[in-house]
């Protein structure tokens, strides 16, 4: 666990780049620090690595100073990936993966077996990248690379500098999947730089929203688009990221509560001109009480005047008012009954109409509509 | 024509002295450029490493090689005497500028992503210096190794007149008494030999460029 405690940056020039963070980030999640450029993002990383020392407050690594530990070590404890990607070009893709075991002088046996490994993890066939040069691959092969050299000598921790802007919008995608699956794997403290809020929704447990040197919001991804703290948050992640995150409207603003439903001592005979004459196939039953019971369809009525309603109705699955609209739009079912936590009958759901809502959404926003 | 013909008839008649005087010219830029290498690279880095040295560094080789060879021969002469170690001192200050100079700016010009992640993978400055900033130096040092090579092959001919051997001694002989044929047979394998180390170590150049390449 690392944690910073009101630490503060202030450089020679009297520029102060961190006021006071508090920060905390968790064993095994990965950390997404985004901000307009000069928020003091990087910085708050590189204080991790020591590439930058803080001027102020307090920042332990499990509980031990930072400033106690010596950089060399610490930098070689680390993955670290930057955005230029950074490979040495004058060495092999083995070499550049070994370069930190080589540092901390593993034998070459664990080294060979490290690197093999970590090359199939990215899908790269050793036998083939291994003798090549950096400049012999695709610049998302390359940083495949450089991620696999933040990992190689087992690091707790890896701090990753903008790692994916630098590609094209194809690969820096893969590389996002990438990387959740690797992380679920294995599951490092990753603090990871970005200036993409769409990149960090899509990878992060935690996000911390920085601006002018301070934490604006923090927040699991879920949290800030269903939550924003201020103005400067909604307008960081964007209207259109905040509305669908919103998603679909609730459920209870589908119900058709008009739809016509019958009680459950009428007739076959009542029920089915009920129907007709509402132009449904399908009628809910509720009893006296109003409770649901289920579902008399139409064709199953036909030719069954002679049996009682009771042995026509099929128990169809009710929705309940809080349920998610996504569930019954993922079902495909045309109608479905909605009701009360207590069973009491509220109304029907019609696929048709929440097309219809779903339609006027789209609409609006792909700007069809007048 | 008839006096090519000449002068090969008598490099043909003298091709022995010829090789040995070729040799001495060859040892003695060689002599020289493997000192001024010894000491022209740890220079150029420390230049590279410390920026309050770069300029005392870099204007002191500069001025070394704006001296006219002739003058900066005369005065070694009255420190260090005739004899060939003279050339090679006056040789081995010519080369000192291009490999200093290109040592640095090979240094310098080595991405700082590049430094940034040695770095930041737990290289220590020595480290870093060794495993990548100096590797990736060589394609500018091969260039300046080239430059040097080729300017201590043309002012070596000047060493006769310190006491110094090599190719000049015909050249110098040939001015001396008048002789067209001995001092063009000095010069063709003069420049003949500048052309081929240009060459060389041109190729020798290409090859590390195109390795480090990104």
């Amino acid at each position: 666990m690392i944690q910073l405690k009101k630490v503060s940056k202030i450089y020679d020039d009297g520029f102060q780049a961190l006021k006071e963070i508090d920060l905390t980030f968790e064993e095994g999640q990965l950390n997404v620090l985004i901000g307009p450029s000069g928020c003091g993002k990087t910085t708050t990383m590189k204080l991790l690595n020591r590439l930058i020392d803080y001027t102020d407050g307090e920042l332990t690594i499990n509980d031990k100073l930072i400033s106690e530990i010596n950089p060399i070590d610490l930098r070689r404890q680390m993955g670290y990936v930057i955005q230029s990607i950074g490979l040495f070009p004058h060495m092999t893709i083995y070499d550049n993966v070994a370069a930190v075991p080589k540092l901390l002088k593993w034998d070459k046996k664990k080294i060979d077996k490290k690197v093999d490994e970590l090359l199939n993890m990215v899908d790269l066939d050793p036998q083939v990248y291994k003798k090549r040069y950096p400049n012999e691959l695709s610049g998302g092969q390359q940083q495949r690379i450089g991620v696999i050299r933040a990992l190689a000598a087992e690091p707790d921790i890896i701090l990753m500098d903008e790692p994916f802007s630098a590609l094209d919008p194809i690969s820096r995608e893969q590389l996002q999947d990438e990387l959740v699956k690797l992380q679920q794997e294995i599951n490092k403290t990753i603090v990871f730089v970005t200036h993409d809020m769409d990149e960090a929704i899509k990878i992060a447990d935690q996000i911390i929203l920085m601006r002018d040197g301070e934490v604006v919001q923090k927040g699991s991804p879920h949290e800030l688009l269903t939550n924003p703290a201020n103005a400067f948050v909604e307008d960081f992640i964007g209207s259109e990221r905040l509305e669908q995150a919103k998603g679909l409207p609730p459920m209870t603003a589908f119900i058709d509560q008009n739809y016509t439903y019958g009680t459950h001592d009428q007739s076959v005979e009542a029920v089915m001109k009920l129907m007709l004459d509402h132009k449904q196939d399908q009628l809910p039953i509720v009893d006296e009480n109003n409770l649901y019971l289920g579902v008399v369809s139409l064709y199953d009525a036909i030719g069954q005047q002679d049996k009682t309603l009771n042995d026509l109705i099929v128990k169809v699955d009710a929705y309940q008012r809080d349920d998610e609209t996504k569930q019954f739009v993922g079902s495909r079912e045309t109608i479905a009954p909605v009701i009360e936590k207590d069973g009491t009958f509220i109304g029907v759901l019609d696929q048709d109409q929440v097309l219809d809502v779903l339609y006027q959404k789209f609409d609006s926003k792909s700007g069809v509509k007048s | 024509m008839d006096f090519l013909i000449e002068v090969g008839r008598y490099m043909a008649n003298n091709s022995s002295t010829f090789v040995s005087l070729t040799i001495e010219h060859i040892i003695m830029v060689v002599q020289a450029i493997a000192y001024a290498l010894i000491a022209g690279v740890p220079l150029g880095i420390l230049a590279a490493k410390y920026k309050k040295l770069a300029p005392v560094i870099l204007s002191l080789v500069n001025i070394l090689q704006l001296i006219p060879s002739i003058a900066m021969l005369a005065i070694l002469l009255i420190y260090f005497g005739m004899g060939t170690s003279t050339v090679v001192i006056g040789l081995f200050f010519y080369s000192l500028l291009p490999i200093v100079r290109n040592t640095y700016v090979g240094i310098k010009e080595v991405d700082p992503g590049i430094t940034e992640a040695g770095k930041g993978i737990g290289m220590t400055p020595l480290q870093l210096l060794a495993k990548v900033q100096f590797p990736l130096s060589i394609p500018f040092l091969m260039a300046g190794l080239r430059v040097a090579a080729v300017i201590a092959v043309a002012v070596a001919t000047i060493a006769p007149y310190i006491g110094g051997g090599g190719l000049g001694r015909e050249i110098v002989s040939g001015i001396n008494l008048q002789n067209e044929i001995r001092l063009v047979a000095g010069a063709i394998p003069a420049a003949v030999l500048a052309i081929i180390a240009d060459f060389l170590l041109g190729k020798v150049e290409n090859k590390t460029k195109r390795r480090f390449a990104n």
